[in-house]
């Protein structure tokens, strides 16, 4: 029996374009030693969470902009050389790069109504909703006594029965 | 519901369609606000361009106020600006270092010769570290430090005559820099 070539084909063609997309999908690689996997990880976690300034919307890690290759040398100079802490390392980008490279801002004078604008959105929504019902309840609250004898008057006695 | 209520819906939209038309026209939004205004300009130790042997330190632009210019041979916005830094060269008695920023110094050195040096003195900056230190990402870029050594301005992108009009010429009188008569009369488009 002769096998058809073809499902065979389409395997290894699935798994070439997986590979390429891996490789799309992955950070830039630089070739730096580090001491221990330890400060490998603290490396990737920090290169991770800053942006690249010049890109706007990307990470240290993702963008092989010349400023964001320099930033990752800097990190890795700061981990492996200076031996600086990973808060130390964020102090020193944002003392040079400014609140832009965390891509977690702070909460300060310039930043707190970010923070807070989702929590006033959210109480304006409970507030809208709180009112609607509200309003629904009134509309559906029967006629009173008098209005009772007015309707009364103007359909002149005859009552739906279905009321 | 009352009548005006019905208008609820389109106040709202308004106001998202102004916040929208606001934010989108700020402007100048990959402009980063440099995070060393009003503060000290870092500590370096950085060669000079022209006699590598002699080294320059942050102690060395303090007493007058100084322009700090970020440039590059491989920079194009660098050398469109050029002509406006000569002429601020020319006209006033402001000090003016250049960073030749992540360039080869013999390609500089001939950019300089063929168009014209601007600055007192150059600072070789080929590893970019000196950049870093003063959170530049990107040339040209120029820094203004009073006479204490801090930074009052950042511009990131060219000089040009509006640009001098607008924001370095008043911060250039504030500083009390000289500027020579024919400067002052002259009119920027």
């Amino acid at each position: 029996m002769i096998k058809n070539p073809l499902p065979r084909l389409c395997v290894w063609l699935l798994l070439g374009l997986l590979q390429a997309s891996v490789a799309l999908g992955a950070s830039q690689i630089d070739t730096f030693q580090f001491a221990d996997d330890v400060e490998k990880r603290r490396y990737r976690a920090l290169i991770e969470e800053f942006r690249c300034p010049k890109c706007l919307n990307t990470n240290l890690a993702g963008s092989d902009a010349p400023i964001a290759q320099d930033l990752r040398k800097t990190v890795h100079r700061l981990l492996a050389v200076e031996g600086m802490s990973d808060q130390e390392v964020r102090d020193y980008l944002q003392a040079r790069y400014g609140d832009f490279v965390l891509y977690d801002p702070p909460f300060n004078a310039r930043t707190w109504y970010i923070w807070l604008v989702p929590v006033g959105l959210g109480l304006l929504a409970f507030f809208v909703l709180y009112r609607l019902q509200r309003s629904a309840r009134v509309e559906h609250r029967g006629l009173d006594a008098e209005q009772q004898r007015r309707l009364q008057r103007i359909v002149g006695g005859k009552t739906d029965s279905r009321n | 519901m009352s009548r005006a209520s019905l208008f609820i819906p389109l106040g709202v939209f308004v106001l998202i369609m102004g916040l929208g038309y606001i934010g989108f026209d700020l402007g100048a939004r990959n402009e980063l606000p440099s995070a060393l205004i009003n503060k000290p300009f870092p500590e370096f130790n950085a060669r000079l361009l022209e006699n590598p042997e002699q080294t320059m330190t942050r102690a060395d632009l303090l007493g007058r106020p100084a322009m700090v210019n970020v440039w590059a041979t491989w920079c194009p916005t660098c050398l469109s600006e050029h002509e406006e830094l000569m002429r601020i060269a020319q006209t006033t008695d402001i000090v003016i270092v250049g960073v030749n920023y992540k360039d080869r110094p013999t390609k500089a050195l001939q950019w300089l010769a063929q168009y014209g040096n601007p600055y007192d003195v150059v600072l070789d900056d080929r590893d970019g570290l000196l950049g870093i230190e003063m959170g530049v990402y990107g040339a040209p870029e120029t820094f203004l430090l009073n006479a204490a050594g801090e930074v009052v301005y950042k511009r990131v992108g060219d000089i040009n005559p509006r640009i001098w009009r607008d924001e370095l010429e008043p911060r250039f009188r504030q500083l009390g820099v000289t500027l020579s008569a024919n400067l002052e009369t002259r009119n920027p488009q």
